[in-house]
């Protein structure tokens, strides 16, 4: 039997060594030009710490342990290899599945085999401090799988992004929260292993009920929320394991998805409680729908579009999740390179939550070759609408509408928003009037005199842009 | 390691995290969510110890399992940040 406790100066150094070089791989981001060596810091950290582990421990059969290896590796490459820019929340959600669901299989491995992990008494008897550290594990993991898998499906679309509402979910949900809490205290006092599985039953339950009811707006909230319980189960199993890089890990993932969460909650100007008791816009969109009356608004065709831009002077690019789903990225580009050509100043501006996930836009962009000095923030560029001569919406909606400072009524008061009805021209590529935002409200923006209406699918409309600038047949 | 020297290097990490996790550029925040997620896979130390460890037959095979798990996510989400990482390009002057 190996014993854990009396750990080896030199294999907790290594280990040590893996969580400094983790820290520097997030250091990396800092900036694009730096990143890709914070990656190889990553990859070089993970080394470490799988070598050391296998150097310490005696493999009971090698070939099984490598193969499975081998197997997750082959599995991942492949996965990344053909995995499509717009799918990448629904690959991160699959990930965090993975990471959830390896964390309850580990506690599991750890509570059925306690002397391997040397966290037991000669007795077999489980420690107290390791019951709560496996307790909490294991609850963690299972809530983080259970929920990326509801956020896989509906990032994915076999699952409609709806949110759904069962009654009394609040009750249900605070009730199955404090048993989850209420069994790991009585797991102090008894380790039978009813006491075990129920609490992994009823965390993959909980798991499940929590992201049922939050819409498909709000997913980069919650893609961004298991990142950070994927981080915190890893940091669980750390303290079971008393490895250092497990803990440092934890504690990194675990505040990078906690931040992550938060910049999306201030982006959408609501709290995080709010987003995680769910259903907004269950309603909001029908009562808007009865309210609606006809107003006046300008349609125009792509002619128009590539004949007011090429006179432009600065265009600004307004980029939303409807850009992904038409993958219109890269006739955008296309689109841009040609006025570039014309010497118009062309830039993009990126709101925190357009798209699934943090940075949605940027990677999308990125793909299409935009360089990414041509990308700004939010607060970075929004002083620059009031200058500019187009500002040409794409596939976004909610975080243009200027009610959100206007109007205290109105669901998305507060939030902030691009000002595009300050620039001398607006654009506005949509799929038809119909549909409102995701917040189910109207947009002013559509009705304003400087406004056109480019009524259609995103890609399609960027081609006969680019169709237009080039002269084709006009 | 008592338990509060391993909660010390908790908190601590906890802060380190904040403030790198702040420098990050928002450009950066989806390959951020993905070597974060490869990162996290570094439970795979203790999927390793229950698959080589001789004594529960099922304790072995759900240490397999969570081997073949986390490497999934170690190779395809150190692959996958490798790949956006390459797409963003400055301006050609």
């Amino acid at each position: 039997m190996h014993d854990v406790a009396p750990i080896n100066p030199w294999v907790a150094l290594a280990y040590l060594v893996a969580g400094v070089f983790f820290i520097l791989a997030l250091r990396g981001l800092s900036s694009p030009a730096s990143s890709r060596r914070g990656n190889r810091f990553g990859m070089a950290g993970m080394g470490i710490a799988v070598v050391t582990t296998l150097l310490t421990h005696e493999l009971a059969n090698p070939i099984e342990v490598l193969g499975a290896i081998g197997i997750g590796a082959v599995i991942g490459i492949v996965m990344a290899r053909k995995i499509a820019m717009t799918a990448m929340p629904q690959l991160v959600a699959a990930f965090h599945s993975l990471v959830g669901l390896a964390a309850v299989a580990v506690a599991a491995a750890a509570y059925l085999n306690p002397g391997a992990f040397g966290i037991a008494d000669e007795a077999g008897q489980i420690f107290t401090v390791s019951r709560i550290e496996m307790g909490l594990g294991i609850a963690i993991g299972a809530i983080t799988f259970s929920g990326s898998v509801i956020a896989f499906l509906k990032l994915n679309g076999n699952m409609s992004g709806a949110p759904i509402l069962l009654p009394l979910r609040h009750v249900i949900n605070l009730g199955t929260l404090a048993a989850i809490l209420g069994l790991i205290g009585y797991f102090l006092t008894d380790q039978s292993p009813a006491v075990f599985w129920t609490i992994t039953a009823l965390s993959f339950l909980i798991g499940f009920l929590l992201i049922i009811p939050i819409g498909g707006a709000d997913m980069p909230v919650v893609v961004s929320m298991l990142n950070s319980y994927s981080g915190w189960a890893a940091a669980a199993m750390g303290f079971t394991l008393h490895n250092t890089a497990m803990i440092i890990t934890g504690a990194l993932v675990g505040s990078s998805g906690a931040i992550l969460s938060y910049i999306m909650c201030r982006a959408m100007n609501r709290s995080f409680l709010s987003v995680i008791a769910g259903g907004f816009g269950a309603d909001a969109s029908a009562g808007a729908a009865g309210a609606k009356e006809q107003r006046p608004w300008k349609p125009g065709s792509a002619d128009d579009a590539a004949f007011l831009m090429s006179q432009a002077e600065n265009v600004i690019i307004v980029p939303g999740y409807g850009m992904a789903v038409a993958q219109a990225q890269h006739a955008l580009r296309e689109m841009a390179d040609l006025l570039k050509k014309e010497g118009v100043n062309v830039k993009y501006a990126i709101h925190p939550v357009a798209g699934r996930m943090p940075g949605h836009m940027n990677v999308l962009l990125a793909e299409a070759n935009v360089p990414y000095d041509e990308v700004f923030e939010l607060e970075d560029i929004n002083g620059e609408f009031a200058q500019c001569d187009v500002a040409f919406v794409i596939g976004a909606n909610d975080v243009t509408n200027p009610a959100a400072k206007t109007d205290k009524s109105s669901p998305i008061y507060g939030m902030p928003v691009l000002d595009v009805e300050k620039a001398k021209t607006v654009l506005f590529v949509k799929r038809s009037m119909g549909g409102v935002g995701y917040a189910g409200v109207d947009n002013d923006v559509f009705y304003m005199d400087q406004t056109m209406m480019l009524l259609g699918d995103a890609k399609k409309m960027a081609d006969d842009i680019v169709k237009a600038l080039n002269g084709g047949g006009h | 390691m008592d338990f509060i020297a391993i909660f010390s290097i908790f908190v601590l990490a906890c802060f380190v995290g904040y403030f790198v996790v702040w420098s990050v550029t928002p450009a950066l925040h989806t390959p951020l969510m993905s070597v974060t997620n490869a990162i996290s896979s570094v439970i795979i130390v203790g999927a390793l110890i229950a698959s080589a460890a001789a004594g529960s037959p099922l304790s072995k095979w759900l240490g397999l399992a969570a081997v073949v798990m986390a490497s999934v996510n170690i190779f395809g989400g150190f692959a996958v940040t490798e790949r956006m990482l390459a797409m963003y390009k400055k301006k050609e002057r």
